[in-house]
């Protein structure tokens, strides 16, 4: 699979289209890191001119903020300024709702101003623009759930261009009673995946799998590696792996794509 | 002689408004406790926000069935409230239903009636509200930070509605020539039979009283406010007009981080350099916040706004898998704190004199605040725009900054940030394997 960097391109003298943050999660994580090669692929076949920093990048900080430590959030945010701004990055794709919340909203003010898309309103646009189609029989007529990631739907409130490609890949879509704006939180944001729960009579994510599960889903779809690991360990501790998948929306795209 | 009860209720009045007067400026005062922080920009977002959220109740029937059930004492209590201009013009001016004269029969009939049908209906609702409470098992009016005053506040108020809507209807009951004049009484006049075979001079006296009752009654109401959770039905509407307009995932950058951040990454700057005259003498910014005059003065006005209806803890994640945290309590925290401060103050002349109290840990735990995991659910369900997971981070900063007080694993996590640029141990060299892991 080939990924060019950023220090590739600008040593042949082009400046890419988009730059793809990777995040921490989607460049160290097993089960990420799958979301992220789904989502290069996409962008191959829809012929994206993309770039990554690889090496370059580093946590947006988000974590550190939401932990509290603003000194460190903004440390990393103004050295990831600068790399961004030394190779003139004007648009930035992300399949992380965290560096996605965090770049767009929270870097401007610190000097560094990109338009900011999550993969699934970037895709929504490379469909509209004719660049990529879904092929909507590999994965036709299988029940499938949705769970919005915090960060991506109350926090930016970003509901409609994940179910807009759901709705494409010609599955059968069943809301769980705690949708869109009513949506649990897997249990993961805020810092929480870094640690372990205060004393309490469950886990948050066996709460929302529980949701899930109510759905009688095949397929728990989400938006956010966190969202992904916390789904997949829910179901895990339910026993059901055998009968639901837990996938990123790029990775379902990438699957009925046949890429 | 004859203008006795005039000149009382002129006196009642005046000590009614004039009490009001005086706890709206102590809670002005309070408010004003909390740090700057400018919301005076998009003006008519503001004003859309407060109109559509305030005025319309657009977040409260999000919920049907309370949401329709709060319209109906909402709009009954502003409408019905119309009366009490009537009332208060009579009282002073010893004159009696003095609209009547002036509106007409018709249209005052049609006035009152409604107001009448108004209070039936609002009497009706705080029944089912009062069912709601004590009787029905609703989670959210069972949590722990409802017991005691909390829930008798609750109960007061409803009590205190239930009886003033019964004098309101009691009081157009026993008004013989009202009644004679047969318009407005839709509901009232089947409260007459209770008052067959009283003589008209008792029957007077009956009327006199329910209506000296049912004024007094709203004045007292009116100053009760501010020693309960009702202060809602004032300050929703500033509160949603000062409220947070960014999007929601958007946390504040502290600025006096910023300044220090960018001092460090300055090569140039002289770590060793005099400071600048009189720098020594300035105590430097606390990060975060550990007590309410460390928050800002909207999340102030929040605490008061908040009238603990719990759908922000009924919707937050940690209190649903019987974490400590409640975003109700933490805002019924702050109130009870900046309310100790306030009545410090008081007692010291109007300097705040240390109690060796403060919000974090004799309110709010670290407990709590570390359960949280900012998903915005709380910000999100409060039919009023209220945000308690911003006192929430503030708090968390204080924690961090000021006590490196973080959990051991969020240490951990932070160090590996600051080592090696991701949440985990991995080396920063490793960040583009995953291209060739398939």
């Amino acid at each position: 699979m080939i990924v060019p960097t950023m220090a590739d391109m600008m040593a042949q003298g082009k400046q890419p289209e988009v730059l793809f943050w990777v995040g921490a999660a989607g460049s160290y994580d097993d089960k990420a890191k799958k979301i992220s090669r789904a989502f290069v692929k996409i962008l191959h076949q829809a012929n994206v001119d993309f770039a990554v920093l690889g090496t370059e990048e580093s946590s947006t900080g988000d974590a550190a903020k939401r932990a509290g430590n603003e000194f460190l959030f903004q440390m990393q945010a103004m050295m990831n300024i600068e790399v961004l701004n030394a190779y003139e990055v004007k648009k930035i794709v992300t399949c992380d709702p965290h560096s996605f919340n965090t770049l767009k909203n929270e870097y401007p003010s610190l000097g560094g101003k990109y338009e900011v898309y999550h993969h699934t309103q970037f895709i929504q646009d490379l469909i509209k623009e004719g660049k990529l189609k879904i092929n909507d029989t590999t994965l036709k007529g299988k029940r499938l759930t949705f769970h919005d990631p915090c960060y991506l739907g109350r926090a930016n409130e970003v509901y409609e261009s994940p179910r807009d490609l759901i709705r494409k890949l010609g599955v059968n879509l069943t809301e769980m009673k705690r949708h869109k704006s009513t949506a649990l939180c897997c249990g993961a944001g805020g810092a929480q995946m870094f640690k372990d729960a205060e004393a309490g009579d469950k886990e948050v994510n066996i709460l929302r799998t529980e949701d899930a599960l109510e759905t009688k889903p095949q397929i728990i779809a989400t938006g956010c590696p966190y969202c992904k690991t916390m789904m997949t360990d829910g179901i895990t501790f339910k026993e059901k792996s055998a009968e639901v998948e837990v996938k990123d929306i790029a990775e379902l795209i990438a699957e009925a794509n046949n890429l | 002689m004859q203008y006795i009860p005039n000149i009382l209720f002129a006196i009642a009045l005046a000590v009614g408004l004039g009490f009001f007067v005086m706890n709206i400026r102590k809670l002005s005062r309070n408010i004003k406790l909390g740090k700057d922080v400018d919301r005076k920009d998009r003006k008519s977002e503001r004003l859309k926000n407060m109109i559509m959220i305030a005025l319309g109740q657009s977040k409260m029937v999000k919920r049907p069935f309370s949401g329709f059930l709060h319209i109906i004492v909402y709009v009954g209590f502003i409408i019905i409230n119309i009366e009490v201009l009537e009332i208060i013009i009579d009282g002073l001016f010893g004159t009696h239903r003095v609209f009547q004269g002036i509106i007409g029969d018709a249209f005052y009939g049609f006035l009152i009636g409604t107001f009448e049908i108004l209070a039936a209906l609002v009497f009706v609702t705080v029944i089912i509200f009062w069912t709601r409470r004590n009787v029905a098992n609703i989670k959210r009016f069972l949590s722990k930070e409802m017991k005691g005053w909390p829930k008798k506040d609750g109960n007061l108020i409803l009590y205190f509605e239930m009886v003033l809507m019964t004098l309101f209807l009691v009081m157009n009951a026993s008004d013989a020539p009202f009644q004679e004049a047969g318009v407005g009484n839709p509901i009232s006049q089947f409260f007459v039979p209770l008052f067959e075979g009283f003589t008209p001079e008792n029957l007077h006296i009956i009327e006199r009283t329910a209506w000296w009752i049912h004024i007094l009654g709203i004045l007292v109401f009116l100053n009760y406010l501010y020693y309960s959770k009702h202060l809602h039905i004032l300050l929703a509407f500033p509160n949603t007009y000062f409220a947070n307009l960014n999007p929601k995932g958007q946390f504040n950058n502290l600025e006096s981080v910023t300044n220090e951040v960018k001092l460090m990454m300055d090569p140039s700057a002289d770590p060793y350099a005099t400071p600048a005259e009189g720098a020594e003498d300035e105590v430097p910014e606390k990060f975060g916040a550990s007590d309410v005059t460390d928050l800002n003065w909207v999340q102030l006005l929040n605490a008061y706004t908040c009238t603990e209806c719990g759908r922000c803890t009924s919707s937050c994640p940690a209190n649903l898998t019987g974490k400590k945290l409640s975003p109700r309590k933490i805002m019924m925290d702050t109130r009870d704190r900046l309310e100790e401060v306030g009545r410090n103050i008081d007692a010291n002349k109007g300097e705040f004199k240390d109690d060796g109290k403060q919000l974090l840990n004799d309110y709010i735990s670290p407990e709590e605040l570390w359960a949280c995991t900012s998903c915005n659910a709380c910000v999100e369900e409060c039919p009023v725009n209220i945000d308690p997971l911003s006192i929430i981070m503030d708090m968390r900063r204080y924690l961090v900054m000021e006590q490196s007080a973080a959990p051991q694993e969020l240490n951990m996590m932070m160090t590996n940030i600051e080592n090696n640029g991701a949440p985990w141990q991995y080396n920063q060299q490793d960040r583009l394997n995953w291209v060739n892991e398939e």
